[in-house]
């Protein structure tokens, strides 16, 4: 009755995390204010017209100046790609469910899929905006259609993953397909179908600015082409700004929910091995 | 527990009465896109309850496929199997399985995964809890009911997948080649450990391997199978004392008995010397 192995011993206390947690701040801080200072240096020592290029220090100038009116286009771009993602969320996992689960919707729709995606989007934005109007709605479903793809693509990998060792074990405790799915398939689908989200987040803040290009009164994207044509080239860095802390931010809440998510997969213990130096 | 089940005289035109399992003329063929193997060929064996079946055999020979058609987990091409009297249609479920790899369940911890057994079936948590916990103690896993699996050594995991077939007491447990990825100690240290949960209450227990002398250790009773087509080659009783010591090896009667399971594995031409 007694324990055979004694070389087990319990797990010893997980070690001050840190260091860990500091040093990727440190250096993304440190690199990103030495590309600053090196661009801000460049501009005024070679004295660069500010119409091809302005100094960092200039588009935060006319970013505090146009404050209001950025955060409002912001406000209208981020709903746009956020409602176009959750859209290729709901469109994206059940199509990848149903080509695992279901033969004909296999041979039926994964052709058709791959034909779509070839399809260049930007090319057919503009018929986008011919069925659905200027609006919202167009910005939404070019987002949609630019972004589900890699998301469908990734919840089949996923949904596939199992071991099926764990799937004959489920299947000897008397669960059903709905059980399979929910204990084993799902979970081990987690870390592709993040994956796949992680893609497709970025994907569909260019769905967004595409549908704003063609055709729109509001937005990031109308407001580049509107700076542009006034040869505001600091305002439209400073909407490229607002842009990029836009998608760092949306990838950034999608990484928090990944590790909460599938802390258990290996790819986020590695990830935690490189940031303690390990 | 087994008594329902030895009960004598219940309809059994094949086989011995009252047999736990009862395989009868089993074939199984896979199809490949050009050709059909034959994987298991005219199987016919009896189990009782209770009693501690191995079966040895070459890789490739049907014997985890024998295994699996047992489970019920996949059907038989031919013949039938009974399980407590019962043709087998579906996966059984009174049954704790435990397979080569230890398909632990990665996002679960430790105690959850010997758990899964328990949410699956629907059963109450909390009234199984404590099992579980004395169970990982028993195979001195205490202190880790909190780990993740990827905490554990190859060892330990399988350790946990044992726990996890048990913790239901089923009637019956399948072991397809448990201890095959362990490093030789830890195999035996396994042997041991199995034997002693086994003497506890004696479940009927089919258990594959490629090791002779495992199959001999744990067993009442060693099939050896042919090459493929898998065929049941010989039967031999293992009348050895129980407990048995890992030094029980090195008697005559073991040795007696493992040449007899080595010779046929020679006549198969599976073991060459000179």
């Amino acid at each position: 009755m007694e324990m055979s192995d004694t070389s087990i011993s319990a797990p010893a206390a997980p070690a001050k995390k840190e260091s860990r947690s500091r040093a990727p701040i440190v250096y993304g801080v440190g690199s990103g204010l030495a590309l600053l200072v090196a661009w801000e240096l460049f501009v005024r020592l070679d004295h660069v017209s500010p119409l091809l290029l302005p100094a960092p220090s200039e588009v935060v100038m006319t970013m505090a100046k146009n404050f209001p009116l950025l955060l409002q286009m912001s406000a209208v771009t981020a709903g746009e790609f956020l409602l176009g993602f959750l859209l290729a969320i709901a469109v994206g996992v059940p199509l990848g469910a149903l080509v695992v689960f279901s033969r004909p919707v296999r041979l039926a729709v994964y052709p058709l899929l791959v034909a779509f995606q070839t399809i260049p989007k930007a090319a057919v934005a503009p018929i986008f905006i011919v069925w659905l109007g200027a609006g919202m709605t167009s910005k939404v479903l070019i987002a949609l259609a630019i972004s589900f793809f890699p998301i469908v693509i990734d919840t089949v990998i996923g949904l596939r993953s199992a071991q099926p060792e764990t799937i004959y074990l489920v299947r000897s405790m008397g669960a059903g397909a709905l059980k399979v799915f929910w204990y084993v398939r799902f979970p081990a689908a987690l870390p592709a179908i993040f994956g796949g989200l992680k893609v497709a987040s970025t994907l569909a803040v260019v769905g967004a600015i595409v549908g704003e290009f063609v055709s729109a009164d509001r937005g990031l994207g109308y407001l580049v082409l509107v700076a542009n044509g006034e040869l505001n080239t600091r305002l439209v860095f400073g909407c490229v700004v607002m842009l990029t802390i836009l998608g760092t931010l949306f990838y950034g809440i999608l990484e928090i929910a990944e590790k909460f998510a599938v802390r258990w997969h290996v790819s986020a213990r590695q990830l935690e091995g490189l940031d303690t130096g390990h | 527990m087994l008594s329902e089940v030895g009960r004598p005289g219940a309809e059994s035109d094949h086989g011995s009465p009252g047999a736990f399992v009862r395989i009868d003329k089993v074939d199984k063929s896979f199809s490949s896109q050009k050709r059909q193997v034959k994987a298991v060929d005219g199987v016919s064996l009896s189990i009782r309850p209770g009693e501690f079946v191995s079966v040895v055999g070459p890789s490739g020979c049907g014997k985890s496929t024998l295994m699996m058609m047992v489970s019920g987990l996949i059907p038989v091409s031919a013949g039938r199997i009974d399980v407590r009297e019962q043709k087998v249609t579906a996966p059984v479920t009174d049954v704790g399985i435990v397979f080569q790899r230890d398909a632990l369940l990665e996002w679960r911890t430790v105690l959850d995964n010997v758990l899964l057994q328990i949410d699956v079936r629907g059963l109450e948590r909390a009234s199984y809890e404590a099992k579980a916990r004395a169970l990982l103690k028993q195979v001195g896993l205490s202190g880790f009911e909190q780990s993740h699996p990827w905490e554990l050594s190859g060892g330990m995991r399988q350790r946990v997948s044992m726990c996890r077939a048990l913790i239901h007491n089923p009637s019956m447990l399948l072991m397809d080649e448990p201890f095959g990825a362990l490093d030789a100690l830890t195999r035996e240290q396994m042997n041991v450990d199995l034997q002693r949960i086994w003497m506890e209450d004696r479940k009927t227990v089919l258990f594959i391997t490629h090791s002779i002398w495992e199959a001999i250790f744990l067993a009442d009773r060693v099939i050896v199978m042919s090459p493929r087509p898998g065929r049941i080659a010989k039967e031999i009783i293992i009348d050895l004392p129980r407990p048995r010591r890992l030094a029980i090896r090195e008697s005559t009667e073991f040795g007696h008995y493992a040449s007899q399971v080595r010779e046929q594995f020679q006549k198969f031409g599976l073991l060459v010397e000179g």
